[in-house]
Formats: structure tokens, C-alpha cells, sequence
């Protein structure tokens, strides 16, 4: 079923089911949010979100699935839970996130943002070895994503790497545990289909 | 008699305690030493999958920990922390399980093998400061920290969300300054304790970072402290690569080991290890 909405960018079609894919068994609470701004308000990253958490929280509510599945502000957001711990709803403000990180990577919308490249490449090591291995971790995401083409952050760049690796803060092998296999089974349990 | 209770933990370092922040490794068992609390590292530990892993799948972000509290919970010991992120991913998983005890036999199935969630994760400082206590601590210190001005840094996951974390206070803790007290330091009142260091975005937005990272140093600054105090290697690591007002920052656990007597050596290897030097603020107060 689709529902269509008068918004400020004129019509939109909405989504009942998006709404409740993100209440899920409800224990997230998204129903009871009365846009305080409480979340926003002391969120450290909300200047580079496109839409603020409580603007996303009532386009969720709303089920504006596409205008919330290509935003960048579920993937930008750090996790560091000051909107949760803050909101006098209870709100599961990081949760709600996690649903639409996952929802995400199901649908593929992962082109907004680095991070899930970042996300990837981080768990592919793990994967890989049963730990992270920072080298590679940088590297490779570096190279993935082509940062370590930009220029303009080559000196900086080379310069964190040579502080680095003169106080031996990175191992140049990589520790892999006795139990991958283990591991690599946990992982294909929890693949998810597209993900 | 209480002096001579050894206390002992299940230990896992993680990842980051093995490169990037060994010297917060190397302080934390010499610290642990110091005052009698046995690590016994867990064997062939994993990754605990970090932010990844729960921005990820819900069901990789428990295994993971829980193949390590499985480990633990046959060793028969609470489980110790060091990374106050993997801290947070331990609780999370006990926290989850304990609640739902379908869930909890999917992940044993996952897992390959049992876990009743039967054991406590503490991350150190919570071992250190109530465990061990500031009776003993104060009773052991060799060297009180006189003069030095500190900000104690506790970040996120310490203390959030706290009704997972049950650290303490989740807007102004109060447990590190406490500690720092003890071991004769000066703690400031200050802003920004409990703000984020940028946490994930270390690699993919290094500009959100750099800006977070620089408030922390500046009200640190503003509010009279010479350095940083970190429970934590991820906030350690934006912070002392990140930041460009040259404000150095400590891990708990050297000054910690440097109250209680640890040699000057053993110390002065983790501070050349700091890439932005700790060095002159100690010396400023003859303390090493």
C-alpha cells in the first residue's frame, strides 16, 4: 500500500510497511517521538547530516522510505548514543540508525557516503584474520576509496603514516588467530543475502 | 586479609592494544601487577566487530563478542576490558542475551559452542577504582602525581548508553577524576568529558575528527589541564593524530603505574611512544 503525502516538496508517496520494517517488534519506541529536538540539539555530527535525527525520526514515522534510504545522516551518525541517553521518550535513537544501516546494505544504498565501504573493508579483515590488521585496514581503504589519490591530503596523510610507523604503532604482519575457520562460519551464518 | 586477595579476570586486550596502543597494554598489566590483580589473556581472542559490526548485522555484532565470553566463561572468571569500545559491545551482547534466551541459543548455535552469559564484562578502570579500590590504590602509591593538571576524557562508551554500560553518571562521571585524585593528581572541572572524539570516522570524514578532537583539546586547554586522560584507544588515537593544538594525552593506566612505583624505563618506552610528547608536562612537575 502506498499513501501519498503533501509535504514542503510537494507530493510524496509514503510507505506504511518501511515504518513498521523500522518499529519492528516495537522495542524501539520511534512511535513516541514529539520532535523535542532533544536528539539534535547535542548530536556532534549533526552539522554534516543532511537531515537532523529528529527530522529523520519523523520521516521515518511518516514513511518516506526514499527521501530517508538516500540520506547520508544514518550512515554519518557515529553511534556515540548522546541522543538516546538524552531523549525523555527513551527513544532507541541508535537503533532506529542500525535498522536503517541494515535496511541499507539489503537495498543497496550504500553510495551516499564512504562508510560502508569503511564497514566492509573493516570486517573483511576480521573476517580474514579473526582481528583487525590496521595496515591493511588503512590501506586498503585508502586505495578502495581512492583517498589516497587526493593530493591535498598527501602531506598529512604521509605524515600520520611516518609518525606511526616510527613509534611502532603499526604492525606490519598481520596476527591471525588459530580459530578462523571458526570465524569464517560465523560470518556465513549471518551474511545477510545482498549484504 | 584483604592485602593479599589476588583478584583475577578473564583479559582481553583487543585489537588496537596490540599495535597502535601497546603501551595502554603494557600500563594496564603493570598497573594490575602493581595492585595484585591477576589477566590471564583469553586464548586465540577475536575482533568484537567494533561499530562495523552493529551497523552491519545484528546478529555478527553478539557473536563475535560472544565467542570471546564463551572463552572466558569456561576459564570461570569475570571478563576484563581495556578498549572502551569493545567494553561496550561485551555489555551489549550480555545485556541482549540475558533478555532474550531464544536469541541467546541461536548465538550459541552461531558460536559453536555454549554461553550462559553467566559472567560480568568490567572494563579496568571499573577493576581498578572499585574492585581494587581507592583505599588500597592510596595505601600503594609511591610517587603522588603532585602539580599535574588533568582532564579526565571519557568519550561514549564507557558511560553510554548507560543503561547497558552501568558505568556511571553518563553526563559527568566521576569515577577517573576520582582515581586520578587518589594517585595525587589535580583533575579539572571541564567541559567536554563525555563528548565524542569523532569515534569511526577516523579514516572515512578525517575533517569531522580533526574539529572534535580540537574542542576537546581547547576546553581541556580553557579549564587549566595540561593533558588528556583516555580509557580509551580509539579516542586516544584521534585524539593525539587528529588534533593541531598540540595538547598531549595519557592513558590512565601510565600514570596510574607511575603513582605506584613502576620503573622509569618501562614508563619512559610508553611515553615514546605518544606522538604528541607527554614528556614536558611531567618534567615541568619533576616527576620524571
Amino acid at each position: 500500500m502506498t499513501v501519498r503525502l503533501i509535504t514542503e516538496q510537494g507530493t510524496e508517496s509514503a510507505d506504511p510497511a518501511f515504518t513498521r520494517e523500522v518499529l519492528g517488534d516495537g522495542a524501539v519506541h520511534l512511535e513516541r517521538c514529539y520532535q523535542c529536538q532533544a536528539c539534535s540539539s547535542g548530536c556532534p555530527f549533526a552539522y554534516i547530516f543532511d537531515y537532523a535525527p529528529h527530522q529523520l525520526l519523523r520521516m521515518v514515522q511518516l514513511g518516506l522510505k526514499d527521501r530517508v534510504m538516500e540520506s547520508k545522516t544514518y550512515w554519518l551518525c557515529a553511534s556515540c548514543e548522546t541522543c538516546a541517553t538524552r531523549c525523555p521518550n527513551d527513544i532507541e535513537i541508535v537503533q532506529v540508525m542500525d535498522r536503517l544501516r541494515h535496511i541499507a546494505f539489503r537495498d543497496g544504498y550504500t553510495n551516499q557516503t564512504p562508510l560502508p565501504l569503511f564497514h566492509r573493508t573493516f570486517l573483511g579483515g576480521v573476517k580474514s584474520y579473526g582481528k583487525v590488521f590496521e595496515l591493511m585496514l588503512i590501506l586498503r581503504y585508502m586505495l578502495t576509496s581512492r583517498d589516497i589519490f587526493k593530493l591535498s591530503e598527501l602531506p598529512n596523510n604521509m605524515k600520520m603514516g611516518f609518525n606511526m610507523f616510527s613509534r611502532g604503532k603499526l604492525a606490519i604482519l598481520p596476527d591471525k588467530i588459530k580459530g578462523t575457520a571458526n570465524i569464517k562460519r560465523i560470518f556465513q551464518q549471518t551474511e545477510r543475502k545482498n549484504g | 586479609m584483604a592485602e593479599s586477595t589476588t583478584l583475577k579476570y578473564g583479559y582481553y586486550p583487543g585489537c588496537s592494544l596490540e599495535a597502535t596502543a601497546k603501551e595502554y597494554n603494557e600500563s594496564v598489566q603493570a598497573s594490575a601487577k602493581l595492585l595484585d590483580v591477576e589477566l590471564v589473556e583469553l586464548d586465540d581472542w577475536n575482533c568484537c566487530g567494533a561499530s562495523s559490526g552493529h551497523c552491519t548485522d545484528p546478529e555478527l555484532s553478539l557473536a563475535l563478542p560472544a565467542r570471546n565470553l564463551a572463552i572466558a566463561e569456561k576459564l570461570g572468571h569475570d571478563l576484563a576490558l581495556s578498549c572502551a569500545a569493545c567494553f561496550l559491545r561485551f555489555k551489549q551482547t550480555n545485556h541482549d542475551l540475558r533478555a532474550n534466551d531464544e536469541l541467546r541459543q541461536r548465538i550459541e548455535q552461531i558460536i559453536e559452542t555454549p554461553y550462559q552469559a553467566k559472567i560480568e564484562a568490567k572494563h579496568v578502570l571499573d577493576i581498578f577504582a572499585r574492585e581494587v579500590g581507592f583505599e588500597k590504590i592510596e595505601q600503594r602509591v609511591k610517587k603522588p602525581l603532585k602539580g599535574l593538571k588533568l582532564a579526565a576524557y571519557y568519550g561514549c562508551y564507557l558511560v553510554r548508553p548507560p543503561k547497558v554500560t552501568q558505568f556511571d553518571d553518563p553526563e559527568n562521571p566521576m569515577i577517573m577524576d576520582n582515581l586520578l585524585t587518589t594517585i595525587g593528581a589535580e583533575p579539572v572541572d571541564w567541559s567536554h568529558k563525555v563528548e565524542c572524539c569523532g569515534g569511526g570516522l577516523l579514516l572515512a570524514r578525517t575533517d569531522v575528527v580533526v574539529k572534535l578532537c580540537n574542542d576537546l583539546c581547547q576546553a581541556a586547554l580553557d579549564n587549566g589541564a595540561v593533558a588528556l586522560v583516555t580509557a580509551c584507544p580509539l579516542c586516544q588515537a584521534n585524539i593525539e593524530l587528529r588534533q593541531t593544538i598540540g595538547m598531549p594525552a595519557f592513558y590512565f593506566s601510565e600514570l596510574l603505574a607511575l603513582a605506584l612505583g613502576v620503573s622509569e624505563n618501562k614508563f619512559k618506552s610508553w611515553m615514546k611512544r605518544h606522538i604528541q610528547n607527554p614528556v614536558p608536562v611531567l618534567k615541568a612537575q619533576n616527576l620524571i
